[in-house]
């Protein structure tokens, strides 16, 4: 198939990221002439299926589009219902709703840092391998992401698919004794975080830096869960129905996850690099700090940092986490009631990966007319692929398998879930 | 069967179309993972490992339903590769959410998701393993219960019958000391035709089971379904309750097709 000069270089199946996909790279001589990250991930449909269902499903049906995140889908969708129906939630809930994220950021941040990003640095195929040279390293990674998980089970039954998210509040609502009883195990994880931003701060990183837009949530006062206004570096500030005015969804050949970049052109990026960007002035001094001593400065723009960039957030998550509990007093009612009307709500809230926007057509009696869900993941496709024309152009000198593992390190920095773009990676290199 | 002077058994993990949560399983046994590391080699695990190797394997566990032709012919290899094969989850084992399609037409579902739906290859139906390939042990949940999984690994590495219960949520709630939220509240529950593995969670949180286990061994839907209607339920109600993420299990898609009141 190759002309002569011409090296392809395939990943048929990228592993150490949630779904499945592949990667394309050409190359003729030293010079890329294509990059595809081709997401293969069978479509499941569910936005086409979700119609004619009922409003108080959705939290638990878009849970399914994802193992790793749910509590993203289900608090997305939520607040885009809560948005359409004209309901307030009460603030302890809105506050219940920031710790369960906190347990889905730390679980999910450490599990990447950990299982998914750190073999890269250190040259394994995977933390088990990784485990008998570094023991303690991926126990504490897994002491982590077990205290996140502990959040999310106390607060919803079960780590993947919790059942207690609900349009209005929740379903059931924690005694404060219950949540007292995450204390310790989060102090120990708070300072667990600063050790492992230290440690991932000493990894060897490639001089890449590129001019990104970065898109994330932002709030007058807090670093952004579930609320605020979408902003991005090159000044937008919209409200989040303004969301499909300024983004759209392109349909690619080679990827079953829709493509979305600006409306007036180009990628961008979202997830925790844009948000720590965005947002530093709104961290905890625990957190800033930790960030200034592994030399994170404003605005980051290697995204192989990122992997510093996720120990900082997971700083930030113990350190609110923490915060929450010691405030908590329960809401008078786990929930408000929530009336059918025909209506139309968006949300956005931040996902591990980053931004991660429903809306909701809704009938008379509280059935879906309509849904859209933008996956933090499809934002960045087309991002990924623009840094491997670069990074690829960096390295081509290199020798091939070389080429191809540092090809797969630079998708991970994205935390990629293909499982939610579809919803990552086989890597074929070609070279002329 | 093993002795220590033999080789680790291998195991493959392999994904379908699914979210990715009943494999997650495995790496959210924290406490439990480096030991499992230890006695077995988890020789093919994409999601958790660059080091692909090569069959034939002890056990496939296989996460996912089947939804395109490739993936169709893909089952066979991973059968032919496998010893036992065990599907988990309620993808693999009743076709998942997806299979919803299945009472659709999937081009209009694909032309409302895609806007170039001829770049889209997908089949009509979204279908269990076993509709394709013989199956040793299906598991199953919406997500599957991690220590039902480590004991079946267990069980099936020491050639015993896994200590797995096809009981009914009820049971589990009665022992876990809950008021019954059918009975008390009038909740809607699906917990008398579901079968038991996640703790009773729903009703302990104040609502009723979802289904997400799939059916129990015996259920019996038809006497669940006229008690809905008696709580009030319309029969579009009744079949949205049965067609969710067991949707295509016969006992749940029968019953989804049959409620008007008897």
């Amino acid at each position: 198939m190759n002309t002569p000069g011409t090296r392809t270089i395939k990943v048929d199946y990228l592993t150490r990221v949630e779904g499945e996909g592949a990667l394309y790279v050409k190359l003729k001589g030293d010079q890329v002439r294509d990059v595809k990250l081709k997401i293969f991930e069978p479509p499941r449909l569910f936005e086409a299926f979700l119609r004619g269902r009922h409003f108080s499903e959705v939290a638990d049906i878009t849970a399914r589009i994802c193992g790793i995140c749910p509590i993203a889908y289900q608090m997305s969708a939520v607040h885009a219902v809560e948005r359409a129906l004209g309901i307030k939630i009460d603030p302890a809930v809105r506050m219940l709703r920031r710790l369960f994220y906190c347990g889905e950021w730390i679980e999910s941040h450490a599990l990447h840092i950990f299982m998914l990003h750190t073999p890269d640095f250190l040259g394994y195929p995977d933390a088990i391998q990784m485990a008998r040279d570094h023991r303690a390293v991926v126990e504490q990674g897994l002491r982590l992401k077990k205290a996140g998980n502990h959040i999310v089970r106390l607060m919803g039954g079960r780590e993947i698919h919790p059942v207690s998210a609900a349009v209005g509040g929740f379903y059931k609502t924690p005694a404060k004794s219950e949540l007292r009883e995450l204390e310790d195990e989060l102090k120990w994880a708070l300072d667990a975080s600063v050790a492992t931003a230290k440690l991932v701060a000493g990894f060897e990183f490639p001089d890449f830096e590129q001019d990104y837009i970065f898109v994330s949530l932002s709030h007058p006062e807090e670093y952004p869960f579930n609320e605020g206004r979408i902003v991005s570096s090159r000044g937008r500030d919209l409200d989040v129905s303004q969301y499909e005015e300024y983004f759209i969804e392109q349909h690619v050949q080679h990827s079953n996850a829709l493509h979305s970049v600006l409306r007036d052109g180009g990628s961008y990026m979202v997830g925790p690099m844009a948000r720590f960007n965005l947002n530093f002035e709104k961290l905890p001094e625990v957190a800033k700090q930790v960030a200034r001593d592994c030399g994170l400065n404003v605005p980051c723009r290697n995204p192989f940092r990122s992997i510093i960039v996720r120990a900082v957030e997971m700083v930030f998550a113990c350190h609110e986490a923490l915060r929450v509990i010691g405030e908590y007093e329960p809401p008078a009612s786990p929930r408000v009631e929530a009336l059918p009307r025909s209506s139309a709500g968006q949300a956005a809230t931040e996902a591990p990966r980053g931004l991660l926007y429903h809306r909701y057509g809704l009938d008379e009696n509280g059935l879906i007319l309509s849904a859209k869900i933008v996956p933090p993941t499809s934002q960045n496709q087309k991002r990924i692929e623009d840094d491997l024309w670069q990074f690829v152009a960096q390295i081509a000198t290199r020798p091939e398998d070389e080429i191809t593992w540092k090809c797969e390190q630079a998708i991970r920095n994205y935390d990629p879930c293909i499982s939610c773009a579809t919803h990552f990676l086989r890597l074929h290199v070609e070279r002329e | 069967m093993n002795s220590k002077s033999r080789p680790k058994p291998r195991i493959a993990v392999f994904k379908f179309a699914s979210c990715d949560g009943c494999q997650l399983s495995l790496l959210e046994a924290e406490d439990e993972i480096l030991a499992i590391a230890g006695a077995v080699d988890i020789a093919y695990f994409p999601e958790a490992s660059r080091a692909m190797g090569k069959g034939p394997y002890d056990i496939g566990l296989v996460e996912g339903s089947i939804t395109t032709h490739h993936d169709a012919q893909r089952i066979q290899q991973v059968r032919r590769q496998c010893h036992t094969l065990i599907t988990i989850g309620a993808c693999a084992t009743a076709g998942g959410i997806q299979a919803l399609r299945n009472w659709k037409d999937v081009d209009e579902f694909v032309r409302v998701v895609y806007a170039t739906p001829r770049y889209i290859s997908t089949l009509k139906l979204s279908t269990p393993i076993a509709e394709h390939v013989p199956v040793d042990f299906e598991l199953r949940g919406c997500p599957i219960n991690k220590y039902q999984l480590i004991e079946l690994i267990t069980a099936t590495l020491s050639g015993r019958k896994p200590n797995i219960s096809t009981y009914s949520v009820c049971q589990e709630c009665k022992r876990k000391g809950s008021v019954c939220i059918a009975v008390a509240q009038g909740v809607a529950c699906l917990g008398p035709v579901t079968q038991a593995g996640c703790g009773a969670l729903c009703p302990s949180y104040n609502r009723g089971c979802y289904g997400c286990y799939g059916p129990m061994e015996s259920p019996n839907t038809e006497s669940l379904s006229n008690q809905f209607h008696i709580l009030g339920q319309h029969p579009a109600d009744i079949t949205r309750a049965f067609r969710s993420f067991n949707a295509w299990a016969w006992q749940f898609r029968k019953a989804s097709e049959e409620t008007k009141p008897s």
